[in-house]
């Protein structure tokens, strides 16, 4: 298929895939150097596009002690890299219901008390693909800071590397998620202006206006499209239209 | 890998033309949108129009509908397995509703027939919330903002995108629930972008006249799914998920009803039976079938397989005749090929500008007008930019956003894309990206109506898998409303069908032998191949070339 053809002027480089050489063009990321090689893929790979965490992989280059981390759609290959994925990773996922939760630092202490237990060695953020800094956020989590925890692990795509490689057997990534949604229910202000459109579309209010638009012929609709009011791009949050027929007015 | 030296010198003609564009910008002056009468004549450039690109389906409802070739090519294809192989009267799962797709559709839909007291399985192909959902970037419409805004307006925006084709019911539905299912995702927790006043961050897309598009980042796709997910797994007794198993074939029952379906265990090759007293097809669309060898977005599992066994239950196709190829498409560099970089850039004001640096198009056309400028602009004007590897693609002037919203826009509003393009050596905020059209979506799909049933009974369909919603052309951001929207509809639909409509019967996979039947009759069947897809095959062809042995011998293939 067109996507992943490999032209052939790419030079050739050996990588070794759990162990086992093989010759793959330079320029491939990791997945597509696996497909070359004639894996069909069937664990570790979702998106291709680094976002939904399906292929979190794990590297060594040659001559280094260093335990390198990427996603596998994402990372190019390099000669003589030594290459393990780590598709799935059994972390543990308290189950809850988020509305009872209370925002603080005793959710965490009953859901997941070995959060308390992390000795701060820092390899969760050498292991992020994301360059999070997960350390800095599980601090935020033992002091109870849920804000600091949402917003410093809003980019995470739940790959689970943190958790494969932390000693104290911390699962990171449902820490972060549980910590967002609690921010984004009991912290952030709720929308008022959602819950005034909600009502009005609930009593039905447009539906008169919707039913008129439904049973125009097409000419009068395609004008009455080519005609309508267009919210200036620079314009105010406060901007009102000057037809206000299928608005509310204050 | 950084912009090329020769790329560096184009992007000079970018950057002289940029403080004018800007302070146009700032003034309110626009580049002229398209007419209606203009549109029309700049489609001939859109790849659906190609007639070379697709013929007849020559079997089931839609016999003599002309749709891609690699649409028909699954179509015509055979079951993947022979249906008298399999003993229905060992039962491998029972379910009340089964739900075919994990992605937001599906999930969503498990979310309200469990709260509707039902006992939810899922099977999903790849895991849970692998899919189309979480890779949508940009974000999704609600009239929530009701003095300046509402459904009417987000109905008429929807109809014009669509060519005025779009099923008004289903676009009416579409409308009207989406100021709740923003609600609905508060209430879940999703960390929507809001203000310290609760004041949600809403912007422009392509084809609308308010800003209505909310976002959660630069990843609202994935926050909402991850928190789907994360809510579904709170409720490991009622919501079971099989993952790794996608459905092969659906299962109906003497009457005619949908009664289950057939599941292959991709890691044991093992075929599974599940009863079901209901089931909602939310499998997804088909961007990995790489329509006319376009380059896609898509996810890994979009290979339109519940397209193929709604079809073989008698469900009839809508509006598949046309594909939505998203204008910006990454070009540059390689490794990023056909990624999408999110319509938002261009609702946060970046132009898009040929090789000359000049504008030949409004950034927000609808999706389907802007790709086909691009196409034009590259392959009938020749004012392309050429890129290493040849092809020719336009810039998207991304730099343009920290200019009229202040400097570090980008980075705070695209965060994802900054950090990928930095790790490539360019920054986005000071230099342009390179785009070209990419195929992104499946308009059409399953015929459904406003309560999400199919013309099978006990049968229903939501998302990128159904068709009528989007018209001819979807607009951004309708998507992930669209699969909130009707797979919420359908986890309802289900389970008032379990509690009121639900017969019971014989199960039976008869009109999968008699689909077959049919492809043999008319001698259409395609020989070298099976449906559905599952996955698409990247594997080097002179690999797969010397797998001689298809079945067991001894104890390995």
């Amino acid at each position: 298929m067109s996507e992943e053809k490999v032209k052939s002027k790419d030079e050739l480089v050996p990588i070794f895939f759990m162990g086992k050489c093989y010759e793959v063009p330079s320029s491939l990321t990791i997945q597509k150097a696996l497909e070359y090689a004639g894996y069909q893929l069937v664990r570790g790979c979702g998106c291709r596009g680094g976002i939904c965490g399906a292929c979190g992989t794990v590297f060594r280059y040659p001559d280094s002690y260093k335990i390198e981390v990427g996603l596998a759609c994402q990372t190019v290959v390099q000669p003589n890299m030594y290459i393990a994925q780590l598709p799935f990773f059994p972390g543990n996922k308290a189950t809850y219901n988020i509305a009872d939760l209370e925002p603080n630092g005793s959710v965490f202490t009953a859901l997941y008390p070995e959060l308390y237990k992390c000795i701060g060695c820092g390899t969760c953020t050498r292991s992020c693909p994301m360059d999070i800094d997960v350390l800095g956020y599980m601090s935020k989590a033992i002091r109870g800071d849920i804000e600091g925890v949402a917003k410093g692990s809003f980019d995470c795509v739940m790959c689970g590397l943190c958790s494969g490689r932390c000693p104290a057997e911390e699962v990171q990534f449902y820490i972060a998620i549980l910590a967002r949604r609690l921010y984004a229910l009991h912290m952030q202000p709720r929308s008022a202006h959602l819950k005034r459109a909600i009502n009005s579309a609930e009593e039905g209010q447009w539906t008169e206006g919707i039913a008129k638009l439904k049973a125009m012929n097409l000419d009068t609709l395609k004008k009455v499209y080519s005609e309508r009011e267009m919210e200036p791009h620079m314009g105010p949050e406060d901007w009102i239209p000057g037809d206000t027929n299928y608005v509310n007015v204050d | 890998m950084p912009y090329t030296p020769e790329l560096k010198e184009l992007i000079k003609k970018v950057e002289k033309t940029r403080p004018q564009r800007v302070e146009r910008k700032k003034r309110g002056e626009e580049f002229q949108p398209m007419t209606l009468k203009e549109r029309e004549e700049i489609l001939q450039y859109h790849p659906d129009f190609k007639e070379e690109g697709r013929r007849e389906i020559l079997v089931g409802p839609n016999k003599g509908y002309r749709i891609a070739h690699e649409m028909v090519d699954l179509l015509h294809a055979k079951s993947r397995v022979d249906p008298d192989k399999i003993d229905l009267s060992k039962i491998d799962y029972e379910t009340d509703v089964l739900i075919l797709g994990g992605g937001g559709a599906g999930t969503a839909a498990a979310l309200l027939a469990r709260k509707q007291g039902m006992k939810v399985l899922m099977a999903t192909k790849l895991r849970l919330g692998d899919a189309n959902t979480m890779m949508a970037e940009g974000g999704i419409q609600a009239a929530s903002k009701s003095t300046k805004d509402s459904p009417y307006y987000h109905y008429l925006d929807c109809m014009g995108g669509g060519h005025f084709k779009n099923v008004p019911e289903l676009v009416e539905t579409l409308v009207s629930d989406a100021p709740s299912v923003i609600g609905w995702l508060e209430s879940l927790g999703a960390m929507l972008s809001k203000d310290d006043t609760g004041l949600l961050s809403t912007m422009h897309g392509g084809g609308t006249c308010r800003k209505r598009m909310h976002s959660a980042g630069d990843i609202t796709g994935a926050e909402i799914m991850r928190t789907l997910r994360d809510e579904a797994r709170n409720f490991p007794t009622d919501i079971k998920v099989i993952e790794f198993s996608p459905a092969v074939e659906i299962i109906l029952n003497d009457k005619g009803h949908a009664a289950g379906a057939v599941l292959y265990n991709m890691e044991t090759e093992e075929y599974l039976i599940v009863k079901a007293k209901s089931v909602i097809m939310a499998t997804g669309g088909s961007g990995r079938l790489h329509i006319q060898n376009f380059m896609c977005t898509n996810h890994y599992g979009a290979t339109a397989d519940g397209l193929i066994m709604g079809y073989r239950a008698g469900v009839p196709l809508c509006f598949l005749h046309t594909v939505q190829y998203h204008p910006t498409g990454a070009v540059f560099p390689e490794q990023s090929e056909g990624l999408l970089i999110t319509e938002k850039f261009r609702g946060a004001g970046a132009n898009v500008l040929n090789i000359d640096g000049e504008q030949f198009v409004y950034e927000r056309e609808p999706r389907d007008i802007e790709a086909s400028a691009f196409i034009r602009e590259c392959m009938v004007r020749g004012k392309g930019v050429p890129t290493p590897g040849g092809k020719p693609c336009v810039w998207l002037d991304s730099p343009m956003i920290d200019m009229l919203n202040g400097e570090g826009t980008v980075r705070k509003e695209f965060p994802g894309k900054w950090i990928l393009f930095h790790r490539y050596g360019i920054d986005i905020a000071k230099e342009p990206m390179l785009v070209f059209p990419t195929l992104h979506y499946q308009n059409g799909g399953l015929e459904i109506n406003k309560r999400g049933e199919t013309s099978v009974p006990g049968l229903f369909a939501a998302g990128e898998v159904s068709g009528g919603i989007h018209g001819q052309n979807r607009l951004m951001g309708n998507s992930l409303l669209d699969v909130l929207v009707y797979g919420r509809i359908c986890g309802v639909s289900a389970s008032e069908y379990v509690k009121n409509g639900y017969k019971g019967g014989k199960l039976t996979l008869n009109h999968v032998k008699e689909f077959n039947a049919g492809l043999d009759k008319d001698n259409v069947a395609t020989e070298d191949r099976v449906s559905p897809m599952l996955l698409p095959d990247y594997s080097n062809p002179e690999i797969r070339r010397k797998q001689y042995t298809t079945q067991y011998v001894g104890t390995i293939r």
